[in-house]
């Protein structure tokens, strides 16, 4: 899933303070599940705007609006019929949706209000650990299902480095050093000689060679 | 003057070789440079230029290495992946080769966030072992990445380091053996205190016939004060500083501090030649390089061989 974290509020007053009707449009997907942006954190968004506003004493409509996906044109067409209300929106999706969003709506602003941060799972209750760099090329079968391009700082394909200690990353002990995890993962499968390999640079191409991706599939295409 | 690493003679010709680390200043002065290659001249065999390290900007390290290979000393160009793509790494090996430096370090690099640009992009584009690899082939099939033919190949003696502080212990003799087959001609390592594990390490590398493929020049960094003990075992990653190492630095009087870093130090090389498989010493003073003739004399080092 995609993560992300609400911007600080005075951050995002800041940017929505030239409109006047505001609508504050949640995700119900990934960032639902992380509990940045979904329905929930949306009505309550809406409601410390709302607040804010009339202790400042200000008219200022703010309504809100919760999609199952801001980032699938087909969920995102129905705003049609009551986008033209407002003169912004205030989307609560990852950076993937607050584009669709504005690509399909160009005459409207709008305006991020929470920070993207990874590609991740929920370990536990209120816990998201970055676990996926969406590199193109998969090699976790080559590390025992632990990407050390997301979860080693350094990226290193030969690791670890000299820093590692009692399985714990050099640059903070809260964070396990990945490395550690593969050799442990791979010795419990018998598979370890596989580490004596020397991998190769990883090809980025696949990653940022063509400029931005995208994935063409004609067989679903109508 | 041959123009060839002094470094690499000094070690095929069978002796022990002593090399030394010089940290570039925070400006832009080639006099601070200069004068630490007088301090180190005749004091050992190759200088060792950090590269940026603990992540804080500094003078170039192949600026650096210039001015000491100008001055008639054999600089070791330490060079980080932390920094730079594989097009400048590269680039860099050519133009450090075209300027007379005749031995690199390929180093991962201390993570940007320790030091005083922790906004910054850390590139992380090739590991060491892979950098190791390709200067490896630039050198000895004049190719870069890719296989592009070079004009000329750099002439470069190729060096890598090794951590035996660092976990999963078991797992680091395969990093080395790693190392010397992506083509380390020599290994330094990690700042040795902790002999008990240094030598657990080291017959660990013999039972897979390491030290025979692969010259092992052991670190060594004289201890200012019991606190300097302490920071280094505390605050620097992948560092191993037995508690009886400290206490000795406590146990003397504050003036005597220093002359018991260096006994140490002496007590160390003496330990260190005494293993099957170490080839040499290198001293890390940090910004004291002023003390590594001292360490070098008391441990009967010098003085040091002289080529035509």
């Amino acid at each position: 899933m995609i993560t992300g974290e609400q911007k600080p509020i005075d951050e995002i007053m800041e940017m929505i303070a030239p409109y006047k009707r505001i609508l504050v449009l949640g995700c119900a997907s990934c960032v639902a599940e992380c509990a940045a942006g979904g329905e929930k954190e949306t009505a309550m968004l809406a409601s410390t705007l709302r607040i804010a506003a009339k202790m400042r004493r200000e008219d200022i409509l703010i309504e809100e609006k919760t999609l199952d996906r801001q980032c699938v044109r087909d969920f995102v067409i129905p705003l049609d019929d009551i986008i033209e209300k407002y003169d912004a929106v205030l989307s609560l999706a990852c950076g993937a949706g607050v584009q669709a969003v504005a690509e399909i709506f160009p005459e409207v602003p709008i305006i991020p209000a929470l920070n993207t941060e990874f590609l991740g799972e929920t370990r536990d209750q209120g816990y998201w650990v970055e676990s996926c760099l969406g590199c193109g090329d998969c090699m976790l079968y080559h590390f025992g299902g632990i990407c050390p391009l997301a979860r080693c700082s350094k990226q290193l394909l030969n690791g670890p480095c000299g820093g590692s200690m009692d399985g714990r990353c050099e640059i903070n002990p809260d964070v396990e050093c990945a490395w550690h995890l593969i050799v442990d993962r791979l010795t419990k499968f018998g598979a370890l000689d596989r580490l004596e390999n020397i991998y190769p640079p990883k090809d980025w191409s696949r990653k940022q060679g063509g400029g931005p991706r995208k994935i063409v599939r004609e067989d679903q295409q109508k | 003057m041959n123009n060839s690493s002094k470094l690499k003679r000094v070690l095929e010709g069978g002796g022990f070789a002593v090399t030394a680390e010089c940290g570039p200043p925070k400006g832009a002065n080639s006099d601070v440079v200069l004068k630490k290659a007088e301090t180190l001249r005749n004091k050992v065999d190759a200088v060792n230029v950090t590269d940026n390290q603990t992540a804080i900007v500094r003078m170039s390290s192949i600026a650096a290495c210039s001015l000491l290979k100008t001055a008639g000393l054999d600089p070791v160009l330490q060079m980080v992946v932390r920094d730079r793509n594989r097009i400048a790494l590269q680039s860099d090996i050519l133009g450090a080769s075209a300027l007379g430096i005749r031995n690199v370090l390929c180093l991962s690099g201390d993570h940007h966030i320790f030091g005083n640009q922790p906004q910054a992009m850390g590139v992380f584009d090739l590991d060491s072992i892979q950098f190791v690899q390709v200067v490896r082939t630039m050198r000895d099939e004049g190719k870069i990445l890719g296989g592009d033919d070079l004009s000329q190949p750099p002439d470069l003696f190729i060096g890598a380091a090794a951590n035996p502080f660092a976990d999963p212990l078991d797992f680091r003799v395969i990093r080395l053996a790693k190392k010397i087959r992506a083509g380390a001609d020599f290994i330094q390592t990690q700042c040795i205190y902790n002999l008990d594990r240094f030598e657990r390490w080291m017959g660990m590398a013999r039972d897979r016939g390491l030290p025979d493929k692969v010259y092992i020049l052991g670190g060594i960094t004289p201890l200012k004060s019991p606190s300097m003990a302490k920071y280094m075992k505390n605050k620097v990653s992948g560092m191993d500083i037995p508690d009886e190492i400290i206490k000795r630095m406590e146990g003397v009087p504050k003036d005597k501090q220093r002359e018991e870093g260096i006994k140490i130090c002496v007590e160390t090389i003496q330990r260190l030649r005494e293993i099957p498989g170490i080839k040499g010493i290198h001293v890390m003073a940090i910004e004291w390089e002023e003390v590594v003739g001292e360490i070098v004399e008391r441990a009967g080092l010098l003085p040091r061989p002289v080529f035509d």
